[in-house]
Formats: C-alpha cells, structure tokens, sequence
C-alpha cells in the first residue's frame, strides 16, 4: 500500500478534519478553505479509490492525460483536471452534461464530449491516442466491452481505473459473481494489478486499477 | 497510415482557424448560432475515426496552431461549443416533441376507430357480410372483400382508414424509440408509451418530476378525482396507471396498494430522468419487489375460495 496521492491532492483539514482535497472552482456545493475543495469519497467513485489507498498510478502535474468515461455532471471530472493535465470527459447524457459544461467552463484543459462511451470512433477524432489514465465510471451494461473498447486511447505504460457497478450489470445477481464475469473478460487485454470493493463510501461497487497486456 | 492520412482524420483538418474569434462569445451565448454557422462544431460532433492519433502534435505540424498550448485552448473553445449546441438541442427538442407525437398518435388511432365504425355502418347498407372495425377497412382496401355491390366512395373511404391506422402505428414506433432516450427510467418502469402518456398530460418531464405521487396516481382520472372532491364519490384509486401491468394484473381488492407503489416509483423514476438522467435498473427489481408482495396478498386468499375473480385477460 502506498500513499503516494498525486501531485495536486492532498489531505487538508476542513473543519478540523484531514479530507481529500484539489485545487480549483468549487462544483457541487463541497467544502472549501481557500483554494481547496474537499473531494467527497462517498459521491466519487476514484476519490474512494485514492481515499482507500489503492495504486491508481496517477502521478499529477499538466504533462499528464486523461480520458474519463462517465463523468456525468462533472463531480469526480473536476477534481481529475484540478490536478491533471488535459482531460476528456465523455458523458452520453444531456441533461448532466449541462452540468458538466459549467464545470468545464472555468477548467480550460477540461473538454466535456456528449459522446457514447461505448462507441470510441465518435470521439477518437477528437481524443488523443497514448494518454496516461482512462478513469470508467459508466453505469450501463457491459463495463468490461467499455474498457476493452477504449483501450486504444491508452498508452501502453497507462492505468485503467475502473468502477464496476454490479446493479448495472445485472441487479438481481449476487454482485460477487457479476465482478467476477467483468475481471474474466478485462483479463483479455488488460492485466489486473489491484482490485478494493468500494463498499465503504459505494454498495456493490468494485474499484479495479489495470495496466494493458502488451500486444 | 501516412501522416497526411492520419491528419485528415482529426477534427481539425477541415476547420477554418479563423471561426476561433468569437467562438467563445458564442459559446456563452446563443448556442444556435455555433451550432448553425461552425464549421467546428459540426467538425466535433459529426467527425468519426477508429484511431486515435497524437492530435496535439499533428495540429502543431499542420499549423494549425503555433504550440500544444495553443491547441489545447482551441481544443476546450471547440467541445465548449460544441457540447453546447449538442445539449441544447437534444433537451429542447425531446420532451416537447414526444408529447406532441403521443397527443397525435392517440387522435390518429382514435379518429381512424371512429372512421371505420362510420364506414362499416355505410358498408352494411350494400353488402351484408361486411366485418368490423378497421382491420374490415384494410380487406376492403386491399380488395380481400369485394362488397356484394361496388361502391368506390366506401374503398375511397377504407383506404382513408388504413392510412390512418397506418400513421398511428408509426407513431406509436416513434414514441417508442424516442421515450427511452429522454426518459430511460420512466420508460423502463412504465413502459415507452404510458410514460410518453403521463408526460404528455402533466405537460412535459419536469412537470412529471415535480408531482407528487399521488397526483401521478390519478392522473388521468380528473372526473373521478372532482366528483370525489365534491363529496359524492368514492376517490379514483388509479388514472392513467390502471394499465400498467403491475396494477392491472392484480386482484381489484388490491389494486388501490398496486396503483400506490407503481406511482411512487414512476414519481422517483420520472425526478431521476430529469435531474440526473442516469438510468438506475435497481427502480425495476424496487418495483417487481413490492408488486410480488402486493399480489401474493391476494394470491394466499384467492386459494381459500376465491369465486374465480383471478382470470385476467
């Protein structure tokens, strides 16, 4: 376990309390000291992975990219690019991608795209290739064909994080079972390094980190 | 793929650099004219590839623009406006559209039953044998019945009818590919055409979601829910919802709880798809739950002599 956060988190006290916390325009009503905003673990899905402690890789700083997939009206997205470099957020919905503009408004290395994560050709012409990070937090069925979709934007040295949500998958199956499936078919062209249920701050969530086989 | 190759396939090759002045202006106001008058925006929204390239790089090579810096700036202009005018257009035109759609495929199919009974009336004076209804009017149109004397204003008239059933059924398709893309939930629950029903009588989706569930459950029942107002009625225990399966499907004595839970959830489903929009497939197991407990109620009478009131369709 290492608690290596990336450059640009950082555990500041809010009230008394050490919390999660980036550097930039407040989104969702969280609390702020100064420039930093706390990054509330319970409504994002990568801040209780880092919050958990697990390796996501993420190193910080504008050198490095992003690809999020889902990233709805931009809560966890915003923190990405507080402290990352350019970031792509792809959301397939309208009504949070209206969200999701206001929060890019005032990121100008955030680019919001109102694209379907699991159509990567409507939006490769726009999204570099080789980026650092792909962060997948889509709530729909079939996780495992997203990640393995969107693996060409990945460098080879990257890191998926991913969120499997199991009542995606099938909300009357035992979520073990459904985490299962998800982690047999990544294993295809990813090489699982951690995985942590997020049971703490999310139900029936899995966190995963993975790494591309090479080809 | 060649580097010349690879560059026509960014959504920079063909923007005209120029579109960047005022874009941001734009961008912050009137979505319609970035979306109408940019070259960009359609570059961004319409541009396909399967691969990824280094674009920051090829930009920069292009001249497209003078260091990656440069590039990223236009590149966050260029999703801004574009996303923009893509969000702006796909929830202005959804609701309202869908309402209109489900208002016109009701007066169609309503229209094309009233006509078919008008032309079977008409067509019985001159052949004994004609059918009913409109599925008579397609024989007639299709000439599958030839009536005992011809008569081309009654054909005229069948093929009106067809018609006319025929435009209700398309928009009926219409209504039920297009409800699941603005209300995924509501849709889901209520099925694509009730929900396009409950939307169009409370207005439009946020008119739904700022409901309370009561009203959703008699929402259609208006006369009932008045006369039980005024004191001399029993209260409407379901409008529009009564076909709903859940509600349907279940023994009349506990239809009043079925028609409760099914219109709590719709009321949460139709808050979901207008606050967030993010499908929630838990609301569908929440829902088969409750109904499952609803019906067994009566399913554990039923087999102590129940006088066979279960036969439903």
């Amino acid at each position: 376990m290492s608690d290596d956060l990336p450059a640009g988190v950082e555990r500041h006290p809010f009230d008394g309390t050490d919390r999660l916390a980036t550097r930039g325009d407040p989104v969702y009503g969280e609390p702020t000291d100064g420039d930093w905003r706390a990054w509330n673990p319970t409504r994002s899905k990568l801040g209780a992975m880092l919050e958990l402690e697990m390796d996501t890789g993420l190193e910080g700083g504008d050198e490095e990219t992003v690809l999020y997939l889902g990233a709805a009206s931009g809560t966890t997205v915003s923190h990405v690019a507080d402290f990352a470099g350019p970031t792509y957020a792809v959301e397939f919905a309208a009504r949070p991608a209206r969200d999701l503009l206001e929060t890019a408004a005032s990121r100008p290395r955030l680019f919001p795209l109102l694209a379907d994560a699991r159509k990567p050709a409507t939006y490769a012409h726009v999204v570099e290739s080789n980026v650092d990070a792909i962060v997948q937090d889509v709530a729909t069925r079939g996780q495992a064909r997203v990640a393995l979709e969107n693996r060409r934007f990945l460098a080879d040295d990257g890191r998926l994080l991913l969120a499997i949500k199991a009542r995606s998958e099938d909300v009357t199956r035992d979520p073990e079972d459904v985490f299962a499936d998800v982690r047999a078919e990544l294993e295809a062209e990813y090489e699982i390094l951690e995985t942590s249920r997020l049971e703490q701050y999310h139900a029936d969530h899995l966190g995963v980190v993975a790494r591309p086989r090479s080809q | 793929m060649t580097d010349s190759a690879a560059r026509t396939a960014g959504w920079f090759a063909d923007v005209d650099p120029d579109e960047f002045d005022g874009l941001d202006d734009r961008d912050a106001g009137d979505a319609r004219d970035a979306r109408d008058g940019s070259t960009v925006v359609t570059a961004i929204r319409e541009g396909q590839t399967e691969t990824p390239q280094d674009w920051p790089t090829l930009a920069v090579d292009d001249e497209f623009a003078d260091d990656e810096a440069a590039y990223y700036d236009r590149l966050h202009d260029a999703t801004m406006a574009a996303t923009r005018a893509a969000v702006t257009e796909r929830e202005a035109a959804d609701d309202r559209q869908l309402v209109h759609a489900v208002r016109a495929m009701d007066d169609c199919e309503r229209t094309a039953n009233e006509l078919a009974e008008r032309l079977v009336e008409w067509a019985g004076t001159v052949d004994p044998d004609a059918g009913t209804g409109v599925s008579f009017a397609r024989e007639l149109a299709r000439g599958d019945h030839e009536l005992e004397s011809e008569s081309e204003p009654i054909t005229s008239l069948a093929e009106r009818v067809v018609d006319l059933a025929d435009e209700a059924a398309d928009l009926r398709e219409f209504v039920e590919r297009q409800t699941p893309t603005i209300a995924p939930n509501l849709a889901a629950l209520a099925g694509p055409v009730l929900a396009a029903r409950l939307i169009s009588l409370a207005g439009g989706l946020e008119d739904v979601a700022k409901k309370p569930s009561g009203t959703i459950q008699v929402l259609g029942a208006e006369d009932a829910l008045f006369a039980h107002l005024r004191g001399h009625a029993p209260s409407p225990k379901h409008g529009l919802i009564y076909v709903h399966d859940a509600v349907r499907g279940t023994h009349p004595d506990e239809r009043g709880s079925a028609a409760r839970a099914v219109a709590g959830k719709l009321s949460i489903a139709a808050r979901v798809d207008h606050y967030s929009g993010e499908r929630k497939p838990e609301l569908d197991a929440e829902l088969a739950e409750r109904i499952e407990t609803i019906q067994a109620r009566t399913a554990e009478d039923g087999d102590r002599g129940d006088s066979g009131g279960e036969t439903d369709e």
